[in-house]
């Protein structure tokens, strides 16, 4: 029973995991940009969520209504002023550019807030649970999965349903002809990675409510995006989200086997993925 | 004399060090179908690209509607009512064939054509309209690239070498249908490697031989042999 | 036009100039322990060993174009079999340095047939991720100290050399001698038909390909050959440091941050470029860093800036404006009259 407990627990810390990824996802779908910075990224969020539940005393829930515009908004400003410029064939300048991004936001953080960890507090929430059989879940957990699988339904109608979608498939297909469209390429990666921050607030304050944060785990969190993605297969969103599935249940049954073993449980299992199918579960488009 | 609708003062257009177009003149009259023929590599599409503004070159060298665009994106090109059935078709393969006419009419300007306009007009496109548009054939695709440039509603359109990799029939076919394609008040630049079709629905005609303008002339009374010297470039 | 007054040549005046030069540099710092005090040796020798990271990163990333930021997973690697060699098999510590390197190269070998399926910035995370992995791994090994890492034992200490001068002596020789070892293989390398090769895959993949050029192969044995002069690196400095840790051994900051940063502002893609930039980064370093995060910060901006304006860095501003190349590798048209040269 014990073992099913540690899949369940581990099915749904993958929609975390997914939500890490989805913004990751989106971007080099758009853009064949990879974010370094990412994960940096969400835990510049989950800071953000720190502060404005401590200056304006809300739930943290409730903060998700100022950080995810103003990550978004932070997201366009970005992109059309820094990343756009790297943009190209030479993957180095994208590289390099956010790799830097990702040393000034860590230590940016650790100028403004220390290295203590912080969490944000989320009152009933954290420790509320559903019992179900001889399970008991906890109610963060699956409203953070609950959350993952809304926002992936929506990136995935936004995409496909929609004039901006339409917009990112284009441009991401052929740039010139899509600007012969009439489409600004550099308004739309704007919009592109404005979206994939909104994401990726999200996925910071849920991480900031469940776990203690500082600002040196931002790599960590880049990496569960990252397997998760390969794992689940590039440019399919709906992929990405079976990946952190299996990345968080190889985690957690990991986890039960001896503690010290959890994370690098997840890393085996995608190295041999990696080596099976180098190309994902699901794939849909190659890297 | 009416302005043209677009001038071509002096064009240079290079590639970083290689230079493509060498001091190009060039006029299209309001309402007029230019024809520009010239063999491969003799910068007809360079040409294209320079109008489009997919190709940037120096200020002063392209006027529309006497404005000077050669310093605009091909995204405020595309504003000003200047579209382009690019060479090779270039679909949006993540698209759907409706998905890639839909989002030609993206800038939402006001004309006759609209998406039931042109699935009246290419009838295959209308049942074919949910299918990834790699899905068809090499004229059906060439004929969604056209619906495509006409949901913009354009005021000049170009069309840059529509017949390459079409069978015979498919061209006759596009080409008999084109005079009612372009139709009142709308001016186009037909550029093509196949000499015949381009004149038969041109009024005039330039030709490009190395980057420069070897040739001017009426396409209805131009003279074969003046057009095979100065496509090639025999003295 | 005579064409026989024209010879196509490697060498110019500027690059025998500055070999004659360099060879007096290399005899001044040989002979550093009778002029120089003894930080300054220190300071020096880890000058040697963080140009030696930079310029095998620059060979695989600027040359190779395998961006890599996962490297500390062979710094971490070297220094973990130093203690082991040195503890478990009573090897000699400067024989393990050695074997350091053979070991770094035998697992890199399954490392790279896994990671070269991932292409470009994927590539590169998942470089990273194999250093979490050593890093965790090694973190289980109690008899290497676990997670809070362990001391290198008097004993051992002792053999490398029997005084304190005796060892500071010794780890200033060896890492002159790395650094010399790793600049010469990397433009020997690069001046070989493998090299060669290797700046027309760069140039344009298929085009090379087209030619011939095995392309995975050559980067296969690029990164192989660059995980072993890592190791060996590794291996040294922890040598110097008498302790390792997980934390410290594979530091994402200590070993890639730092070492991508002396790249990129120094001149990716160039020798000269990471010897430049390893300088800038130390007297960089020498002036800020006691204001530490602030210092970091500092770097990335410049880093990203130099990324954006100056992409080729501080060298290539320079031959830009210089047509200079001191380590010859291209090939010139001279004419005859004109043996001077640029």
């Amino acid at each position: 029973m014990d073992w099913v407990n540690a899949v369940v627990q581990g099915t749904l810390l993958g929609g975390l995991y997914a939500l890490f990824a989805a913004g990751l996802s989106l971007i080099f779908g758009v853009m064949r940009l990879v974010n370094i910075a990412h994960g940096d990224l969400i835990i510049f969020a989950a800071y953000l969520g720190l502060t404005v539940t401590m200056t304006m005393g809300v739930h943290p829930l409730l903060a998700l209504f100022v950080v995810v515009p103003v990550m978004g908004f932070f997201g366009y400003v970005l992109q059309r002023g820094i990343l756009n410029q790297t943009l190209g064939d030479d993957l180095l300048p994208p590289l390099l550019v956010t790799f830097g991004l990702s040393v000034i936001l860590q230590n940016g953080l650790l100028e403004i807030y220390t290295a203590d960890p912080q969490k944000m507090n989320a009152g009933a929430l954290e420790t509320a649970s559903i019992p179900i059989g001889s399970l008991s879940l906890g109610v963060l957990p699956v409203l953070t999965f609950a959350i993952a699988v809304a926002v992936i339904w929506g990136l995935q109608w936004t995409f496909y349903r929609t004039a901006l979608g339409r917009a990112f498939r284009a441009v991401s297909d052929n740039q010139d002809i899509a600007q012969l469209m009439g489409l600004n390429r550099r308004h739309i990666y704007g919009l592109a990675m404005a979206l994939a921050l909104a994401v990726t607030a999200i996925a910071g304050i849920l991480l900031g409510i469940r776990t203690s944060f500082d600002p040196s785990v931002g790599g960590g969190r880049l990496i569960f995006g990252f397997e998760a993605v390969i794992i689940g297969g590039l440019g399919n969103l709906w992929g990405t989200l079976t990946g952190g599935i299996i990345l968080g249940v190889a985690q957690t049954v990991g986890a039960k086997i001896d503690p010290g073993w959890q994370v690098l449980s997840g890393h085996i299992v995608f190295l041999v993925i990696l080596a099976v199918r180098p190309n994902g579960l699901f794939p849909r488009v190659s890297g | 004399m009416r302005e043209p609708i677009l001038n071509m003062s002096g064009l240079n257009a290079h590639y970083s060090d290689f230079q493509a177009l060498y001091g190009v003149d060039m006029d299209v009259a309001e309402g007029e179908v230019l024809a520009i023929i010239g063999a491969n590599g003799a910068g007809k599409t360079t040409l294209m690209r320079s109008i489009t503004g997919l190709l940037q070159n120096g200020a002063g060298q392209i006027f529309y509607r006497g404005q000077d665009i050669s310093g605009l994106r091909a995204d405020q090109v595309a504003s000003l009512g200047i579209a382009m059935v690019p060479e090779g078709r270039q679909l949006f393969p993540s698209l759907s064939v409706e998905e890639n006419l839909i989002i030609g009419g993206q800038l939402g300007r006001k004309g006759p054509w609209n998406l039931a306009a042109v699935q009246k007009l290419f009838p295959i496109l209308e049942e074919r309209r949910n299918l990834p548009s790699s899905a068809l054939s090499g004229g059906q695709q060439q004929m969604v690239a056209i619906g495509r440039a006409l949901m913009a509603n354009p005021d000049l359109i170009l069309f840059d070498e529509i017949s390459l990799g079409l069978a015979p029939i498919i061209i006759k076919d596009i080409y008999e249908a084109l005079p009612g394609i372009i139709g009142e008040g709308m001016s186009a630049i037909i550029v093509e490697q196949d000499i015949s079709k381009a004149l038969s629905v041109s009024s005039r005609v330039y030709c490009l031989q190395e980057g420069r303008v070897s040739l001017e002339g009426q396409s209805g009374t131009i003279e074969r042999a003046d057009i095979s010297r100065a496509y090639f470039g025999i003295e | 036009m005579n064409l026989q007054e024209y010879n196509v040549t490697r060498s110019s005046q500027a690059a025998r100039i500055s070999a004659i030069i360099g060879v007096l540099i290399l005899l001044i710092l040989i002979a550093a322990p009778w002029w120089a005090g003894r930080s300054e040796m220190r300071l020096m020798g880890e000058i040697f060993l963080y140009l030696a990271l930079a310029s095998l990163w620059n060979l695989m990333a600027g040359y190779a174009g395998l961006v890599s930021v996962g490297q500390q997973a062979f710094v971490g690697f070297g220094g973990y079999m130093l203690f082991a060699l040195t503890i478990f098999a009573g090897l000699p510590p400067v024989v393990a340095i050695g074997a350091a390197g053979v070991l770094g190269v035998i697992v890199a070998v399954p490392m790279a047939v896994l990671i070269f399926r991932l292409r470009g910035a994927y590539f590169a995370i998942g470089t990273w991720v194999f250093a979490e992995v050593f890093r965790l791994s090694f973190a289980q090994v109690s008899s290497l100290g676990g997670g809070s890492g362990s001391s290198l034992p008097v004993g051992i200490v002792r053999s490398i050399a029997s005084s304190r001068q005796g060892r500071e002596w010794l780890s200033y020789w060896l890492a002159l001698g790395i650094v010399v070892l790793v600049i010469a293989a990397v433009y020997l390398f690069l001046r070989s038909r493998n090299g060669l090769a290797l700046t027309a895959i760069r140039d344009n993949e298929l085009a090379a390909g087209s030619l011939g050029i095995d392309i995975w192969r050559t980067k296969f044995v690029v990164y192989v050959v660059t995980a072993g002069l890592t190791a060996m690196v590794g291996a040294l400095i922890f040598l110097q440091k008498l302790r390792i840790s997980p934390d410290a051994a594979f530091s994402v900051n200590d070993w890639t941050a730092f070492v991508i940063f002396i790249v990129v502002i120094g001149g990716i893609g160039t020798i000269e470029g990471p010897i430049i930039g390893t300088l800038i980064f130390f007297a960089l370093r020498e002036t800020l860093a006691d204001l530490g995060t602030i210092y970091l910060i500092v770097l990335g901006v410049v880093a990203i800036v130099v990324m954006l304006k100056a992409p080729k860095g501080v060298w290539g501003l320079i031959r830009a404006r210089f047509d200079l190349q001191l380590f010859p590798l291209g090939y010139r048209v001279q004419h005859s009259k004109d043996k001077k040269g640029p």
